[in-house]
C-alpha cells in the first residue's frame, strides 16, 4: 500500500439546508487515516447531519466530499468503503446475533466459510464469541452496543463512523466503553469519526476534537489544546467547567480583570482591547485571604467524591468556581492564587484562522 | 380482600364480551355443525360430507374457491403493498389512508351496481377502450371483472395492516442495510420485507377468508360463470332449501379458514419487540 498524506476523508465548503433553515454552514473539515476523531456539540448543531453526509443518507446541498482523494458526492451510501454504528444500533431483529454480523458479508458474496470465520473475529473482537446464536432482543443493550460495532467492523471499513453510540448506556458502562473503543480503534488503526454531545467522552478518547455549534465548527484541535485554549465564551463553556470573567488586555503578556493586573502567557491583541478570561476551576488554588492574587468569599460547596465544588463571590458580584481536594468554610473570604499561564485570554469574536496565527506569531516571538 | 374485589370487577368487564362472542360466534358455529348432520328430509346423516367429498362438482366448486381468492389475494396483494410503502413516504399519509378506507362506508351491492355500470357495453370502460380504438369488449361478467371488482373491495383491508407495519419499521435499518453495502433491492428483500410480514400475512387473512365465500360478486359482476362455494351455500339456503348441505359446505370453510390462519398466524420464534423502538 502506497503510503501517502492525503486525508482520507476531507469535506470542503459543506452545506445543507432544508428549505430556509441552514443545518450546516460551509464545514471544511480533514481527517487523516488512524486517528481518532469526534464531532462534539450540543445537540441540534448538525454533527449528525455531518456524519450522514459522509456516510451517504444524506446528500449535501453544496460543497465536495472527498475519500480517499476522490469526489463520493454521487456515490451511493451502499458503495462507500465505510460503515457506520447508529445511535439505535438498528440492529434486524428478525437475524440472530451472527446473522446481523454476517450481513454485510453476504451481500458481498463472501464465501460461507470465511463469512463464518470473519463474524466468529468480529465478535471475538468486541467480547462477545459465544452470543453468535442470540436473538437480538435477548442480549443487553452494552450487549447490542457491541454486535453494531462488529456487524460494522467486519466489513474491515477504512473509516467508521460512530453517531452518538454510547448514549443509551449507563454511566459505568459507558466508561468501559469508551476505553474499548479506544482500545479497538488504535489495534485495528481504523479511522473512527465519533459523534458525541458528551465533552467528557470526547475528551477521553479523541486525537482530534472538532467543537461545533449551529451548523458551524468552531475549534478544532486536540483534546489538551481545545481545553487549555479554547478559541471563545462558548468552547469553554462547553468543554469543561471554567470561569469567564471580562477584562482588558493592558498589553503583551499583561491583563487586567477585577480591577487588577495579572501577569498572562498570551499576546498579540490590541492594547486596551476588551476580552474574556478563562481560569478553569482546578487551576484556582485556595490559600489564606491575605495571601491570595483574589479574594472571594465562599457562598456554597458541593462535596463531589474526588473534590469539593466550592462557589464563591468577589466583591464584583463576579461567580467564582473552584475546584479543591479541601472543603471551605462557608461564608468566610478565601484567597485564591494561579499561575500567569493558567490564565487563558480569549478575543470577542475571533475565528478559528485567526486565532490560530495569533498563536503562531506570538509563540515563535518567545523563541 | 382488594385483590379479590378487583377481580370480580375485571371479570365483569368481560360479560358484553363474552355473551357477544357466545351469541354470535359460538352458538351459530353449533348450529351450523349440528345441522350440517341432517339430510333434506331432516334425518341425521354423514351424507352431506359424503357427497361432499366424493362429489366432482363440489371439489371442483372448492378447488375454484380457492383458486379465486388467491388471485384475489394476489392481486390485492401486489397493489397494497407498493400502495402502502409510498403512503408511508407521503407528507400526509393519514389523509390518504383515509381516502382509502372511505370506499368501505358504502355498501357492498352499491358498489357492486356502481361496476355494473361502468363496465357494460356502453359504459365508461368501454367508452375508453373505443377512444383508444380498442373498441367495446364484453367486460361485464368475465372472471376479469370478477377479479377486478372484488380486489378492488379488498384493498383497504391488506392496506391497512401493511401500512401499519411499515410505519412502525425503523428507518435506520434502511440506513444500516444500505450501509452494510445492499442495493435497494436487497434492502428491499432481505429487511424491510421480512420485518413487514407480519402485516401481510394480517392483511392475507383478513382478504383471503372473506375471499373465499363471496357470493354477490360472483353473480352481479362474474356472471355466475365463476362459481364458488359461497355461491353454493347461497343456492342451497335460498333456492334448493337443501341446509344441511349448505352447512356442510359453511363447516368446510370455517375448517380452511382455521388452516389459513394457523398457516399465517406463523411462528413466533422471533420476537418484534426491536420493530418499534
Amino acid at each position: 500500500m502506497a503510503v501517502n498524506n492525503q486525508p482520507i476523508i476531507r469535506l470542503t465548503n459543506i452545506c445543507k439546508s432544508y428549505g430556509d433553515t441552514q443545518i450546516l454552514k460551509n464545514i471544511n473539515l480533514e481527517l487523516e487515516a488512524g486517528k481518532f476523531y469526534t464531532l462534539l456539540g450540543p445537540s441540534g448543531c448538525g454533527k449528525t447531519t455531518i456524519l450522514r453526509t459522509i456516510a451517504g443518507f444524506t446528500d449535501a446541498t453544496a460543497g465536495q466530499v472527498f475519500f480517499d482523494g476522490q469526489v463520493i458526492n454521487d456515490v451511493p451510501a451502499n458503495q462507500r468503503q465505510l460503515n457506520t454504528v447508529f445511535q439505535d444500533y438498528a440492529l434486524f431483529p428478525h437475524l440472530n446475533v451472527a446473522e446481523n454480523v454476517g450481513f454485510g458479508l453476504k451481500l458481498h458474496k463472501v464465501a460461507k466459510a470465511e463469512i463464518e470465520t470473519r463474524v466468529q473475529e468480529a465478535l471475538k473482537l468486541v467480547q462477545l464469541a459465544d452470543f453468535g446464536d442470540r436473538e437480538i432482543s435477548e442480549i443487553s443493550g452494552g450487549q447490542q452496543q457491541r454486535v453494531a460495532i462488529a456487524r460494522a467492523l467486519v466489513m474491515r471499513p477504512k473509516v467508521l463512523l460512530l453517531d452518538e453510540p454510547l448514549s443509551a448506556l449507563d454511566a459505568k458502562l459507558r466508561k468501559d466503553m469508551q476505553y474499548e473503543l479506544r482500545d479497538l480503534q488504535q489495534r485495528l488503526g481504523i479511522t473512527f469519526l465519533f459523534v458525541t454531545h458528551d465533552q467528557e467522552e470526547a475528551l477521553a478518547m479523541s486525537d482530534e476534537i472538532f467543537v461545533m455549534k449551529a451548523g458551524e465548527i468552531l475549534q478544532g484541535g486536540t483534546p489538551v489544546d481545545i481545553y487549555d485554549e479554547p478559541i471563545n465564551h462558548f468552547v469553554a463553556n462547553f468543554i469543561g467547567e471554567s470561569n469567564i470573567i471580562p477584562g482588558k488586555m493592558r498589553q503583551d503578556f499583561e491583563v487586567e480583570f477585577v480591577g487588577k493586573r495579572f501577569e498572562c502567557a498570551d499576546a498579540g491583541m490590541r492594547p486596551n482591547e476588551a476580552v474574556e478570561i478563562v481560569l478553569r476551576p482546578e487551576d484556582l488554588d485556595i490559600v489564606a485571604a491575605d495571601q491570595g492574587k483574589l479574594v472571594v468569599t465562599v457562598d456554597s460547596q458541593l462535596f463531589r467524591g474526588n473534590y469539593f465544588e466550592i462557589v464563591a463571590y468577589d466583591n464584583d458580584h463576579n461567580e467564582w468556581l473552584v475546584h479543591s481536594t479541601n472543603p471551605a468554610d462557608e461564608g468566610t473570604p478565601i484567597g485564591l492564587t494561579f499561575d500567569p499561564q493558567d490564565i487563558h485570554v480569549m478575543r470577542l469574536n475571533e475565528s478559528e484562522a485567526a486565532f490560530d496565527a495569533r498563536l503562531e506569531r506570538y509563540e515563535d516571538d518567545d523563541e | 380482600m382488594q385483590r379479590k374485589q378487583k377481580l370480580t370487577r375485571n371479570t365483569a368487564y368481560f360479560v358484553p364480551y363474552t355473551l357477544w362472542i357466545v351469541l354470535f360466534v359460538i352458538a351459530p358455529v353449533i348450529l351450523l355443525i349440528y345441522q350440517s348432520f341432517f339430510n333434506i328430509d331432516g334425518q341425521f346423516t354423514l351424507g352431506n360430507y359424503q357427497t361432499y367429498f366424493t362429489s366432482s362438482t363440489y371439489l371442483m366448486m372448492t378447488v375454484n374457491s380457492v383458486w379465486y381468492a388467491f388471485l384475489i389475494t394476489l392481486a390485492t396483494l401486489l397493489i397494497s403493498y407498493p400502495t402502502a410503502y409510498l403512503l408511508n413516504e407521503t407528507k400526509h399519509p393519514q389523509l390518504w389512508l383515509l381516502l382509502i378506507i372511505m370506499p368501505t362506508w358504502i355498501n357492498l351491492l352499491l358498489k357492486a351496481y356502481a361496476f355494473i355500470g361502468i363496465f357494460s357495453q356502453v359504459g365508461i370502460a368501454n367508452q375508453f377502450l373505443s377512444f383508444i380504438g380498442i373498441g367495446p369488449k364484453q367486460l361485464l361478467f368475465t372472471n376479469f371483472s370478477f377479479i377486478f371488482v372484488a380486489a378492488y373491495i379488498q384493498i383497504p383491508f391488506m392496506v391497512l395492516p401493511i401500512y401499519n407495519a411499515v410505519s412502525e419499521l425503523n428507518p435506520s435499518y434502511v440506513n444500516a442495510s444500505r450501509d452494510l453495502g445492499a442495493t435497494p433491492w436487497q434492502t428491499f428483500s432481505r429487511v424491510i420485507f421480512p420485518l413487514t410480514l407480519p402485516g401481510v400475512k394480517a392483511g392475507i387473512q383478513a382478504v383471503f377468508i372473506p375471499s373465499l365465500s363471496l357470493f354477490m360478486l360472483t353473480r352481479l359482476i362474474g356472471g355466475n360463470k365463476v362459481i364458488t362455494l359461497g355461491t353454493a351455500i347461497e343456492e342451497h339456503f335460498l333456492t334448493t332449501m337443501n341446509w344441511g348441505m349448505g352447512s356442510t359446505i359453511g363447516v368446510v370453510l370455517i375448517i380452511a379458514m382455521v388452516i389459513i390462519m394457523w398457516l399465517t398466524g406463523g411462528s413466533k420464534r422471533r420476537p418484534r419487540k426491536g420493530l418499534t423502538k
